[in-house]
């Protein structure tokens, strides 16, 4: 996993493109009108509130309004599967995150396929994190594998449902470490943390975001990413610990397909031109958030990486 | 806490409190635009305020709009947004024989007191109340939801058989779609569509709206009665019910601001509860469902208790209480508020503000709500129906469209109230069938984790079985269930000990 070390590299280019093409973009006569930006999800979710938080940057950027619109259902599905029947001018615009769109359509008919989502951009991660209550007797993620591996299927995962991304991150989890989990799907990340914090099963395999949220309520044992987590500054990665695992759900913005080239390639640097703000970034990082950069010519090999990262998984999982 | 109550007072916060009271009343009025709804269109509108002044904003539009739902569900018998179902069991039947106004004005009187005792317990109590919700787990969320299944028996106006049909149909719909728990997709015949499940305020408002507005085209007699006594408020007639029934009123209160207090339940599940405890133990059983004041006393009271109920976890835990609450938290969160305990030691001004507004808004909604509920009355029973009609038409497909912008939810809409329409002729009500699409997933999903729970911890029997709080649920559902068997057997008992007597 190179991409945060990519990702600084990544800033630099897309700021230099800003730069150089940004006059040029101008006469393109994009955006002329709002851009309205959709969100497969419910209000107050994290794709939500990241887009809130990019809200106010792109429209200073692009000079138009950015109105942010949700559509929620099947986790995602319904509103990728429309994707495409948007309006393909760049001022539709909706929020992606992987594994979702690569682990959807490989375990059933979601009426997309992974290939028909066309990224300009991922922005940011929320890191996978491991959590167990306060009180739990866990104190260490070893702790936690060695009774797992002990006695297998007796420590019960919450997550958010079942072919997700937590679920997946669980499956991984136990083939890197041998760990056997009982894993319980909840409707979301906010009622698996709730009965986390009531004690109700062993832990969560959720998000840094969820441990920052939660505070001392919780105890983080690991988080998936390559340097410790600003927001949580005492909580080891997994890589310190020995066990390769970096991500999370990646989120980035996409375009209905037939949206012009120039026009992805100006979104795709107005993304990145608002991910290099610091305000934007301090907002970020506070909340748990990692802040990655994946531009428009990155991302086909992006998405390769990430499914190849997940194919033993999803086999396991009984997708395709 | 005075100079919190001085902050709340500002010139500005009374503006907003009033206005959001107005608002929310309107859109909560309108038959397919809930509570949700409004609270989400508002959101953008409160970044650009002070975090205290937004929270008093969108807090006094959800109370607007859970008190505005009793307009739709009294008047027209089309429970707009789910909270406001139980209200039409009674307040529908009080308006068809000339009572709208003493309904519209009892449920007015009932929400307020509701929503302050509800605003009260967060003021005071919050943090250890917040406990309840931790203490709710799967197999507590399970027994609450075969609880809310056996008021099938309370709904089932007469025909206990056709009841569960109803029921189970509503349970079986509550399946269509990929399942949370084990993601299989169920019934969705290939369809994509189908995948998100069904919705439910499109079935809401297909199953409840829909059938009404065909009765009003195919059914010449007029819609409700026009008033007996003019139409005035008849606030005296109403306070004297509601002192009648101030057991009734303080229970359902109760109940909603712990109902609210559970993340998965919510304003609907509160109000039919507290309609089933009140039903249960009023010596007037057998008036209910046929037009009983304390009906609607116990389902508004209930309802807008959740409001207060609902932060109480959204603010303590960062857990929203219900779904207009996970908007609200994320309204907070842009504004940069970290919600939890610390919110409660850092920023206790903070919540103790936007506490005093939401009392404020609910006190507000006493003037406001029997002004806009005379006008609504009065309008309702003197338009004709030619008019009536077709505007609630308009307006339920736009509701139906608005929930997530999806086009197939008006089609779903469209599709459930036909079947529900030929469902009523054959004598099937929509409550048990809507009572088994909202308590499905959370009686599935409940069930299918304390399974899981159980055999890792090696012990199933004591998982379901085993739990104080499941027990107490348990001897409430066996309760409900055997109560009338019971009471009448007493009632007999005693005519046979009289009859001997004599």
């Amino acid at each position: 996993m190179t991409i945060t070390r990519r990702g600084l590299g990544a800033v630099l280019t897309s700021a230099m493109l800003v730069a150089t093409t940004g006059p040029l973009m101008a006469q393109a006569d994009f955006p002329t009108r709002p851009i309205t930006y959709v969100i497969p999800f419910n209000p107050g979710g994290e794709s939500d509130v990241t887009a809130r938080f990019q809200q106010p940057f792109m429209e200073e950027i692009l000079g138009q309004s950015v109105v942010i619109q949700s559509r929620p259902g099947a986790g995602g599905a319904t509103a990728w599967a429309q994707l495409n029947s948007l309006e393909a001018d760049g001022h539709t615009i909706m929020n992606t995150i992987v594994p979702h769109t690569i682990l959807q359509p490989a375990m059933k008919d979601v009426g997309y396929q992974t290939a028909d989502i066309e990224n300009v951009y991922f922005f940011h991660y929320t890191p996978d994190a491991i959590l167990v209550p306060a009180d739990s007797p866990f104190q260490t993620l070893q702790d936690l594998i060695d009774f797992a591996t002990e006695n297998p299927g007796a420590l019960t995962m919450g997550g958010s449902g079942t072919n997700t991304a937590n679920h997946l991150a669980s499956v991984i989890f136990g083939d890197l470490t041998g760990a056997t989990v009982t894993y319980v799907p909840f409707s979301g990340s906010a009622p698996a943390m709730t009965a986390v914090l009531g004690g109700q099963i062993g832990g969560a395999m959720s998000y840094t975001t969820q441990a920052v949220k939660a505070g001392d309520q919780v105890r983080a044992l690991a988080v998936a990413t390559e340097e410790r987590v600003p927001a949580l500054p005492d909580v080891p990665t997994f890589l310190e610990l020995g066990i390769d695992h970096v991500g999370g759900a990646y989120r980035g913005v996409a375009v209905p397909a037939g949206t012009p080239d120039e026009i992805k390639q100006r979104l795709s640097d107005v993304i990145g031109e608002v991910n290099a703000d610091p305000e934007f970034q301090r907002q970020m990082t506070e909340a748990g958030y990692q802040v990655v950069d994946i531009p428009l010519g990155e991302i086909p090999a992006f998405i390769e990486n990430r499914r190849a990262a997940y194919a033993t998984a999803i086999e396991r999982m009984g997708g395709s | 806490m005075i100079e919190a109550f001085l902050g709340a007072l500002t010139p500005f916060n009374l503006t907003l409190a009033l206005a959001g009271v107005i608002v929310g009343t309107i859109i909560g009025a309108l038959p397919g635009l809930s509570a949700t709804m409004a609270v989400a269109v508002l959101v953008p509108f409160t970044f650009t305020m002070d975090p205290a002044s937004g929270l008093i904003a969108l807090g006094a539009v959800y109370t607007g709009a859970i008190y505005g739902g009793a307009y739709a569900a009294i008047l027209v018998n089309t429970p707009g947004t789910p909270a406001a179902i139980a209200t039409s069991l009674d307040g529908f039947p009080m308006a068809k024989r000339g009572d709208g106004d003493l309904a519209v004005t009892i449920s007015c009187f009932a929400s307020a007191f509701g929503g302050i005792v509800g605003a009260l317990a967060l003021l005071f109590v919050a943090p250890p109340l917040a406990v309840i919700a931790l203490k709710f787990g799967p197999v507590e969320y399970f027994w609450l939801a075969i609880f809310g299944l056996s008021l099938i028996a309370v709904l089932s106006k007469g025909n206990t058989l056709k009841g569960l049909i109803g029921g189970f149909a509503g349970l079986l719909l509550s399946t269509v779609g990929s399942a949370v728990v084990g993601g299989d997709v169920r019934y969705t015949f290939g369809e994509p569509a189908l995948l998100g499940g069904i919705h439910i305020i499109p079935a809401l408002i297909g199953l409840y709206c829909v059938p009404v507005l065909l009765g009003m085209v195919a059914d010449r007699a007029p819609h409700i009665e026009r008033a007996k006594t003019g139409g005035g408020t008849r606030i005296p007639e109403a306070l004297a019910t509601l002192w009648r029934s101030k057991v009734n009123l303080i229970r359902s209160s109760v109940v909603g601001t712990v109902v609210g207090i559970l993340p998965a339940a919510g304003g609907a599940v509160a109000g039919l509860v507290a309609y089933s405890e009140a039903r249960r133990t009023s010596p007037d059983r057998a008036n209910f469902g046929k037009g009983a004041p304390d009906g609607v006393v116990a389902s508004e009271s209930a309802n807008s208790a959740t409001v207060g109920g609902g932060f109480v976890p959204t603010l303590v835990l960062g857990i929203p209480g219900t779904p207009p609450d996970a908007i609200i938290l994320g309204a907070l969160m842009v504004q940069g508020i970290r919600v939890g305990p610390q919110l409660f030691a850092e920023q206790g001004d903070l919540v103790q503000t936007f506490t005093f507004g939401l009392l404020i808004a609910t006190l507000l909604m006493i003037p406001t709500g029997l002004v806009i509920g005379r006008t609504a009355f009065r309008t309702i029973s003197s338009i004709p129906k030619s008019v009536l009609a077709p505007a609630i038409g308009v307006l339920i497909m736009i509701g139906a469209y608005a929930v997530e912008q999806n086009p197939n939810h008006v089609i779903m809409m469209v599709v459930l109230g036909a079947l529900a329409w030929v469902a009523a002729r054959w004598g099937f009500e929509p409550s048990p069938i809507v009572l088994g699409l909202i308590l499905g997933p959370i009686a599935e999903q409940g069930f299918v984790q304390a399974w899981l729970i159980g055999n890792a911890s090696g012990d199933l029997w004591g998982q379901y079985f085993g739990r104080p709080i499941s027990l107490g649920i348990i001897f409430f559902t066996i309760l409900t269930l055997t109560w009338p068997w019971w009471s009448d057997r007493r009632a007999r008992l005693k005519a046979l000990r009289e009859e001997a007597g004599a």
